[in-house]
């Protein structure tokens, strides 16, 4: 694929609950490699539109594309073996599952040996091995064989993107990965992130303006449902339209 | 992605090990063999103990597994129980091929309910199989030229293998039911050690992740269902062999109702459940309907009542949290 050529790419996507307009005339597009974060004030509709994207919701109309093929029909589970995959503001993890256990699964299923039920777990021999690669990626090779629901919760949240990895995306969406977790490892979880894969194009959401400015390229700011405008961190740092929507409304995050 | 090979040592061992034989499961079947020697008058007692095992191992892998939870999967027990009937009735009574045929007829129906199944989630999903089971009874109670009605059937067993007869005294019966619940947990312990048990509790423990990682988990829970409709058809087959009789009440909602309890006093999603909790269901029923008939289930509810309050994971869960505070 060509250079500058989108990945993703939206096209008027819109929606709504009842009489709520939640997402506008939304088109979007991340090229190969991308860091593109998307803010917005509470409720501006950033995780609806991650669920349109990843099709957990139908759009009401508006075209969504993955390498150049319309997604916008596909079931959610065909776009994640695509390579367009999301992780979850709040956790959403096998609560009763180990990290090496959560993390073999979704390696299983990307390689459609999930369904095996003749062979042994340990038999999935280079499945285990990329799993727990992952989970030491992400430093969680320490606690990768105690239950989920034991863990730290800054650890769940690194869990949720080690299940979103295991799927190998060309896309990431991720859904304030940060969110609830104490700024000192907010950081720390920042840090994983730039480390990504260069060619691997990371959508983010984010409250903290520090966070954002740092580790974003291109900058989607999303207000009551619709992109109040789209550039790079220095020309949304210094638009006054930015500043009111967020020091008129208080920092967030 | 830059995935360096690791030898994933500890993490491997740990899956290595969840999977391993324990001392506990070979002194088990060790204990189902006392029977033979201790209580030789209640062998036919302890054949019916190890078909009610299957039938709630059965109803494990989708309940205590992929979360399926059911109100109608006696209708599979029936199902297998009529078709094994059926086949004498007409001349074959040939009891291993009886099996095999119960398995297969009762898969193919798990196989065509399966599509409803697995599109409903749960009171919708116990209302369906509630009524898919109830649906079922009816059917056999209306077509009683081939099942016998309400008289239901009595039929002739040839011999295991042309050579070993079905004995007044249960010998047969409980090697014959002993062997086949053994060759199921072996199944089972397969399937659920496999990546495909690994998916089913991911199914359980969240099924709103599995698309996002890739999933499409329908078709792991169509698979589950008609496996464990099979098997809850051997069950059903079982029956009708060891006892050379069928009635509705294989089909009917008490036994899947019954299934259901003994999975959970013995324990969900861990193979052995089902069979700790027929064997004291059974027993239970056994000596308390001797003493007062009537009253029995007052016994049983209160037990199931008292196990769900104290022991939230069932007898074997209970067991397993004790002896964990014990190894560390
Ligand atoms: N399934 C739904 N049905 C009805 N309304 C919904 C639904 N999902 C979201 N909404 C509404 O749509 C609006 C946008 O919600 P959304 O979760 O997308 O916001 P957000 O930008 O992610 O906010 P936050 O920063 O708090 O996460 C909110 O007013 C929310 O109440
Ligand atoms: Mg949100």
């Amino acid at each position: 694929m060509s250079e500058g050529t989108p990945v993703l790419r939206t096209e008027g996507v819109r929606k709504r609950f009842g009489s709520l307009e939640v997402s506008r005339d939304i088109s979007l597009a991340l090229p190969v490699g991308a860091r593109h974060a998307l803010i917005g004030p509470n409720g501006a509709g950033k995780t609806t539109l991650i669920n349109l994207i990843t099709g957990r919701l139908k759009p009401d109309a508006g075209r969504i594309t993955l390498d150049g093929q319309d997604v916008t029909g596909v079931p959610a589970a065909e776009r994640v073996r695509r390579g367009l995959t999301r992780t979850f503001q709040i956790n959403t993890l096998f609560p009763g599952l180990t990290p090496i256990e959560s993390v073999l699964l979704a390696v299983c299923e990307r390689k459609q040996e999930a369904g095996q039920f003749w062979r042994r777990l340990t038999g999935h021999a280079e499945a285990v091995d990329e799993a727990f690669a992952i989970l030491k990626q992400l430093r969680l090779d320490d606690v990768a064989t105690r239950e989920t629901r034991h863990l730290a919760y800054g650890q769940q949240r690194l869990l949720e993107i080690a299940l979103a990895l295991a799927t190998r995306p060309k896309v990431l969406l991720l859904d304030e990965p940060a969110a609830g977790v104490p700024k000192d490892e907010s950081a720390a979880l920042f840090a994983v992130i730039a480390a990504l894969p260069a060619d691997m194009a990371v959508l983010f959401i984010e409250h903290d303006m520090n966070l954002v400015f740092k580790f974003a390229s291109r900058i989607t700011v999303l207000v009551a449902g619709a992109v109040l405008v789209e550039a790079k961190p220095e020309i949304i740092r210094s638009d006054p339209r930015v500043r009111e929507v967020y020091l008129g409304q208080g920092h967030h995050g | 992605m830059t995935v360096e090979m690791t030898t994933s040592g500890p993490a491997a061992t740990w899956l290595k090990r969840r999977s391993r034989i324990s001392a506990i499961e070979i002194v088990f079947w060790l204990a189902t063999l006392l029977p033979f020697f201790l209580f030789p008058s209640y062998l036919s007692l302890a054949s019916q103990i190890a078909i009610g095992a299957l039938f709630a191992l059965s109803v494990d892998l989708i309940l205590g597994y992929a979360g399926i939870i059911t109100l109608g999967h006696a209708m599979f027990f029936g199902i297998g129980a009529y078709t094994a009937a059926i086949l004498a009735k007409h001349g074959w009574g040939e009891p291993l091929t009886g099996l095999v045929a119960a398995a297969v007829v009762a898969g193919a129906v798990g196989f065509v309910t399966s599509f409803i199944i697995v599109r409903v989630q749960h009171l919708a999903l116990i209302m369906i199989t509630l009524g898919l089971g109830l649906l079922t009874y009816e059917l056999a109670n209306s077509f009683s030229t081939v099942t016998g009605g309400t008289d239901g059937l009595g039929v002739t067993i040839w011999p295991i293998f042309g050579r070993f007869d079905f004995d007044l005294w249960g010998y047969t019966a409980y090697s014959y039911a002993l062997v086949i619940l053994f060759i199921g947990v072996l199944v089972a312990r397969r399937i659920v050690n496999s990546s495909f048990g690994l998916a089913l509790t991911g199914i359980r423990e969240n099924s709103q992740r599995m698309p996002a990682i890739g999933s499409v988990y329908r078709t792991h829970l169509q698979k589950i269902y008609v496996v464990a409709a099979s098997m809850a058809g051997i069950a059903g087959a079982l029956l009708t062999q060891t006892t050379g009789t069928v009635s509705l009440d294989t089909l009917s909602f008490q036994r899947s109702a019954d299934v259901v309890v003994m999975l959970i006093l013995g324990g969900t999603g861990r193979l052995y459940g089902g069979i700790i909790g027929a064997i004291i269901f059974l027993v239970a029923r056994d000596r308390l309907s001797d003493m007062n008939p009537q009253y029995w289930y007052f016994w049983i509810g209160l037990l199931l009542m008292a196990i769900v309050l104290v022991m939230p994971g069932g007898i074997l869960g209970g067991l397993s949290r004790l002896f964990g505070r014990f190894v560390r």
